[in-house]
C-alpha cells in the first residue's frame, strides 16, 4: 500500500536540525528537517552536487547548507541556491497531533 | 501509435553539441518551453559538453566532468527529450518528419539542423588501422589517452589551433610527439610567418619535432599504425597518428533532403535555411560565404536562431571579428583580422623582440585597425579586438598602438572603453557570454569578485583567457564597491568579523539572536557561513556562560569525528606527544575487528586513524576507546589537533632537551580548546627539526641554551615557514607562551583564519609586541587562556558516551 508512514513526533528532530530516516524513497535515503520556526521538511538525503548527506548539514531559516562543499539548498523545494545548479527531490510531510507523517511510494506499487 | 495531447509545436534538434545545445538554452531562456515541446537527436551517447575544451582534458588541465555543460538530469528538468547515441539518418521535409539510426521516427513542426562538422580526412592509405584517430569528440579522446598510457611515440598531422593542442596534450601525457604540417610555418590561417615560426621554436624547445613541409604519403603499418611516410622520403615512427588536418561541414543530412548547400547548409540572416521550417546553427552552416570553425559566432547565430523561434522577427545575424588563441599553458598566442597587408593601401606596423619572444604586428588600412598577430605578450588582444570591431580611426595613435593599451591608450581615456562597448559584444568565447549579461549580473546580484562573477555568468570560468576584461567590467559595473570589499563575516551582514568581536564584548551580546539584532542581519537566523562563526566568538569571549549550539557547528564538530566523501567518518583518539603503548594499541587493533573498519592510517601529526566507520557505530567505537583510556583526539576541530615530537634527549644521540615530554605537556596544556581554526604544534629536540616544527601553527625547537619559540607556520597549498617569536630558557616559559599566543589567536583572528595568514595580516611585530614586549599583557592571555580550558577540557566522547543525545546517531525508525 502506497501511503503516509508516522515517523514519530516533532521533538525526535533537533529544533534547526535533521535526521535520517530508516525508510527510504525507492532506495534512496531520507532526510528530514525542523527549522527554528519549527516547520518539518523532507528531502532525499542527497545534495544534487556529489551525493553529500544534506541531513548533516546546517540548517538555518528554510535552507541547508551540504556538510561536502556548502550547496545550499532550499527545504521547500529541494532547489540549490544560486548560483550553483541542481536539486534534491522534495517529499510530501504533514504533522498530525505532534507526529510527522512522510508520504512515500511504495517499492512494489512504484516498480 | 500515442496520441499527441500536448498542445504545444514539436521542436527537434538534430546535433546534441555546443550550437544546437546553446540555441536550445536561449529558446528556454526566452520562455520556449511554453510553445515548443523538445526533442533532442546525438549521435554520441553523452549529455552535452564543450567541445573547446577536449584539449584541456587531453592536456590533464580539466577532468571529463569539468566539461559536461549539460547532464542528462539537465534534459529531464527542462523536460527535453534527449535521444542519445542515436544518430539521425534521414529528413522527410514533405512528411516533417525525421528518422534515426535505431528506426525512431519522430514529426517535427520545427527543425533545427546542428550536426557540426567532421574531421578532414584525406586519401591518405591506412587511415583505418587501428591507432590512428582524429580529435573531435570524447571517443577520440579516450583513444588517445589509452594510447598515452600504453604506447610512447605519436604523431600528429597537422600544424594548425587543433594539431597544436592535441601536440601538447600528448606531450603532457608523457608521449614522445612529432608533428606532421603540409606549410612551411604553423598556424598559417591565424598567424604570419615571423609569429609561426617564433611559436615553432618555442613549442621545439618544449619537446616537439616538427615536420613542416610535410605531405603525409602514407600510414604504415600491419597490426596498427607503425609510423607516417612522407612524400619526400622522410619516415616518423609511430604508435598513435591523430589526423588534426581541419574540419569540413557536416551536410550529408542536409543535402539529401535537398536543402541548399555549398561547403556548408546555405542559412539566411535569420539562420533559417531554404526550407523556412528549418533552421541551422553552428559549424555546419554557411552564412554568405563563409563558414565557421570558432565558437564565438556561433553563440551569436544561437541567439538570433532561438530569437527567431521564439517569435522575435527582428533578430538577425551578422559575422564579425572575431580573435583566436591557443590553450598551450605559457604559449601565449593571439590573432584577430588580416594577419598582414593586402596591398598597397595597407600598412603593417611591427615590433619584435626575438630574445624575448615577443612579436606584435598591427595591420591598418584607411586609418583603422583591421588585423593584429601577438606572440608571447597578447594582453592588448582584446583591446586590440575592440578597436577592429568599433572601426573608428586610430590614425591618431598610430605611433604609439603597437605599444598596446598602456602606453597608445595613456592619451586617450581607457574608461569609456566598457561603456562604448555594446552589450551583446562577447566577452568570454568559451561560454559564450556578453558584456550586457556580466553587467546585468553584477548590478542585480551586487557581486563584487571575479570569483562572484564567474560563479554567476561563466564569464572567465574555462580558459581564463578574458579574465583581464571581465575584470575591467567588474570594475566599470561596480565601481567603488570592488575597491572597498571590506571583509564581511557573511552575506548576511555589512559587519565586519573585527567589528562584530568588538561589539559581543563592548556591548556584552551573548547571544547570536543578539548579535544579528545589533547589526541588523539580513536572514534572522544568519546562514551556513556566519552561524558556526558567531558560535566561536561568544564561546570565545563567554567561557562558562554562551552555551555552545550544536546545530551551528559543522557536522564534523557536531559529531566528534570527520566526515568522509562517502558519508562514513573517520576516528582519531588522541596520542599525547605522539606517545602509545600495547594497551592502546591493543584497543584499537580490537575496535577495528569489532566494527569492520576497513582503513587504518597513521596520520601526518603522528596519530592513528580509523577510517570508514558508520555513523551509528560511532558511539560504540567511543566507548571501546574510553575504556582503554583514550580521548578524543580532536582531529576533527577548529581546535588543537595535535602536538607532534621527535624522541628528544631521552633516546636520541643529537637531543638537547626532552621534546618528547614537553610535547606532552603542550598538549595537556591545550588539548579541547576551540580556535578560528585548527591549530597544530610540534616540539624538535634540536634544530635539525624532525618534527618539522618549523611549519606548524606553533613550534619549539630546543638548542642547548633552551628553546626557540616559532609561531604562524602552515604546511598545505601555501607553504609558510614560522617567525620566530622569542627564545626562552624553561619548559614553564614555553608553556606560558604557548597559552599567551593561543589566547591572542582565539580573541583576534577571524574565524576560519589559520595563524598564518593571521600573522601575515597583523604582522609578527605586532604578536610580538603583545607577546614578547608585555609581560603582564602577556600573563593576562595566559590566565584568560586557561581559565577558558576549564570549561573546554572535557572528552566529547565520554559525554556521547554515557549517553548525551545518544538518538542523534540512529536513524529515525517508522512508529509501528
Amino acid at each position: 500500500m502506497t501511503g503516509w508512514k508516522n515517523i514519530g513526533p516533532v521533538a525526535n528532530i533537533p529544533l534547526r536540525g535533521a535526521r535520517r530516516l530508516c525508510l527510504t524513497h525507492l532506495g534512496k535515503p531520507v532526510a528530514v528537517f525542523r527549522t527554528g520556526e519549527d516547520e518539518i521538511f523532507a528531502l532525499v538525503d542527497e545534495c544534487p552536487h556529489r551525493q553529500g548527506p544534506l541531513s548533516e548539514g546546517i540548517v538555518s531559516g528554510r535552507t541547508v547548507a551540504c556538510p561536502l562543499h556548502n550547496w545550499v539548498i532550499g527545504l521547500d523545494d529541494g532547489d540549490a541556491v544560486a548560483p550553483d545548479e541542481g536539486s534534491a527531490q522534495p517529499l510530501p510531510v504533514r504533522v498530525v497531533d505532534g507526529d510527522i507523517h512522510i508520504h512515500l511510494p511504495d517499492a512494489k506499487a512504484a516498480a | 501509435m500515442t496520441i499527441n495531447v500536448d498542445p504545444r509545436e514539436h521542436l527537434v534538434v538534430i546535433g546534441n553539441g555546443m550550437a544546437g545545445m546553446r540555441t536550445v538554452e536561449e529558446l528556454l531562456k526566452r520562455g520556449g518551453a511554453g510553445r515548443f515541446r523538445i526533442t533532442v537527436f546525438g549521435a554520441e551517447p553523452h549529455g552535452n559538453y564543450n567541445r573547446i575544451l577536449l584539449s584541456s582534458v587531453l592536456a590533464g588541465d580539466k577532468t571529463m566532468d569539468d566539461i559536461v555543460i549539460n547532464s542528462p538530469a539537465w534534459y529531464a528538468q527542462n523536460g527535453i527529450t534527449l535521444v542519445a547515441a542515436d544518430a539521425v539518418t534521414g529528413i522527410d521535409r514533405g512528411a516533417r518528419t525525421v528518422t534515426a539510426a535505431s528506426g525512431l521516427r519522430v514529426h517535427y513542426d520545427r527543425l533545427l539542423i546542428a550536426t557540426g562538422s567532421k574531421p578532414v580526412a584525406p586519401p591518405i592509405p591506412g587511415l583505418g588501422l587501428p591507432g590512428v584517430c582524429a580529435f573531435r569528440d570524447i571517443a577520440d579522446v579516450e583513444t588517445m589517452l589509452a594510447a598515452a598510457r600504453e604506447r610512447k611515440r605519436a604523431v600528429v598531422i597537422g600544424g594548425g589551433l587543433l594539431g597544436l593542442e592535441a601536440a601538447w596534450g600528448l606531450k603532457q601525457r608523457g608521449m614522445t610527439v612529432a608533428l606532421v604540417h603540409l606549410m612551411p610555418t604553423l598556424m598559417e590561417r591565424q598567424l604570419d610567418a615571423a609569429a609561426g615560426q617564433m611559436l615553432q621554436r618555442d613549442l621545439t624547445t618544449r619537446g616537439i619535432a616538427f615536420f613542416t613541409n610535410g605531405q603525409t604519403e602514407e600510414i604504415m603499418g600491419t597490426e596498427r599504425a607503425e609510423g607516417v611516410q612522407l612524400a619526400d622520403g622522410r619516415f616518423v615512427p609511430a604508435d598513435l597518428v591523430v589526423l588534426a588536418i581541419g574540419i569540413r561541414p557536416n551536410i550529408d543530412l542536409a543535402r539529401a533532403a535537398q536543402l541548399d548547400v555549398n561547403r556548408g547548409i546555405v542559412v539566411t540572416d535569420d539562420m533559417r535555411t531554404s526550407d523556412p521550417a528549418i533552421f541551422a546553427v553552428g559549424e555546419c552552416t554557411e552564412h554568405r560565404g563563409t563558414v565557421f570553425g570558432l565558437v564565438a559566432p556561433i553563440w551569436d547565430q544561437a541567439r538570433v536562431c532561438a530569437a527567431r523561434l521564439a517569435g522575435d522577427e527582428e533578430a538577425l545575424f551578422a559575422s564579425r571579428d572575431i580573435g583566436t588563441s591557443l590553450k598551450i599553458t605559457g604559449v601565449d598566442v593571439f590573432s584577430a583580422g588580416a594577419l598582414g597587408a593586402a596591398g598597397e593601401e595597407d600598412d603593417e606596423i611591427v615590433l619584435r623582440d626575438d630574445r624575448k619572444g615577443v612579436y606584435k604586428k598591427i595591420v591598418l588600412r584607411d586609418g583603422r585597425l583591421v588585423g593584429t598577430v601577438l606572440y608571447g605578450e597578447v594582453r592588448d588582444g582584446p583591446w586590440y579586438l575592440q578597436l577592429m570591431q568599433a572601426g573608428d580611426d586610430v590614425s591618431a595613435l598610430r605611433d604609439r598602438l603597437v605599444f598596446g593599451k598602456a602606453l597608445a591608450g595613456a592619451g586617450i581615456s581607457t574608461e569609456p572603453d566598457f561603456a562604448a562597448m555594446p552589450d551583446d559584444a562577447q566577452v568570454c568565447g568559451c561560454n559564450g557570454v556578453c558584456k550586457g549579461t556580466i553587467v546585468a549580473a553584477i548590478q542585480s546580484r551586487k557581486l563584487t569578485s571575479l570569483g562572484e562573477v564567474r560563479a554567476h555568468t561563466k564569464a572567465s570560468a574555462s580558459c581564463g583567457q578574458c579574465t583581464p576584461q571581465v575584470e575591467g567590467l567588474l570594475a566599470f559595473a561596480a565601481g567603488a564597491a570592488v575597491k572597498k570589499k571590506a571583509k564581511t563575516v557573511c552575506d548576511c551582514t555589512a559587519a565586519s568579523h573585527d567589528e562584530v568581536r568588538r561589539a559581543i564584548l563592548a556591548e556584552s551580546l551573548k547571544t547570536m539572536e543578539a548579535v544579528r539584532a545589533r547589526f541588523a542581519w539580513q536572514k534572522p537566523e544568519g546562514c551556513a557561513k556566519c552561524r558556526p562563526a558567531l558560535n566561536y566568538y561568544l564561546l570565545c569571549a563567554w567561557p562558562g556562560e554562551y552555551a555552545d549550539d550544536a546545530q551551528s557547528r559543522f557536522v564534523n564538530e557536531r559529531v566528534h569525528a570527520n566526515i568522509q566523501k562517502d558519508g562514513t567518518y573517520s576516528v582519531v583518539p588522541r596520542m599525547w606527544g605522539g606517545l602509545t603503548n600495547p594497551k592502546e594499541l591493543r584497543a584499537i587493533a580490537d575496535v577495528a575487528d569489532s566494527f569492520a573498519i576497513p582503513a587504518v592510517k597513521v596520520t601526518g601529526g603522528q596519530r592513528i586513524d580509523l577510517l570508514g566507520v558508520k555513523k551509528e557505530d560511532l558511539p560504540a567505537v567511543w566507548k571501546r576507546l574510553n575504556d582503554a583510556g583514550m580521548v578524543s583526539g580532536h582531529a576533527y576541530a577548529k581546535g588543537l589537533r595535535t602536538v607532534k615530537t621527535c624522541v628528544g634527549s631521552e633516546w636520541c644521540r643529537f637531543g638537547t632537551q626532552d621534546s618528547t615530554g614537553l610535547g606532552v605537556k603542550l598538549e595537556k596544556l591545550a588539548w579541547g580548546s576551540w580556535t578560528p581554526h585548527k591549530v597544530k604544534f610540534a616540539v624538535s629536540g634540536c634544530p635539525r627539526n624532525c618534527a618539522e616544527a618549523t611549519i606548524k601553527d606553533m613550534g619549539v625547537v630546543c638548542i642547548e641554551a633552551g628553546y626557540d619559540i616559532m609561531v604562524g607556520g602552515n604546511g598545505g597549498v601555501d607553504v609558510r615557514v614560522t617567525d620566530r617569536l622569542v627564545q626562552v630558557r624553561t619548559e614553564e616559559e614555553v608553556l606560558e607562551y604557548a597559552a599567551a599566543f593561543m589566547q591572542l589567536y582565539r580573541e583576534e583572528a577571524h574565524y576560519l583564519e589559520r595563524t598564518a595568514p593571521w600573522i601575515v595580516r597583523v604582522g609578527i611585530g605586532y604578536v610580538k609586541q603583545r607577546l614578547v614586549e608585555d609581560a603582564a599583557g602577556r600573563k593576562a592571555l595566559q590566565a584568560r587562556f586557561l581559565h577558558s580550558q576549564g570549561f573546554a577540557q572535557a572528552d566529547p566522547w565520554n559525554a556521547r558516551v554515557r549517553g548525551a543525545e545518544a538518538q542523534a546517531f540512529a536513524p529515525l525508525p517508522e512508529m509501528a
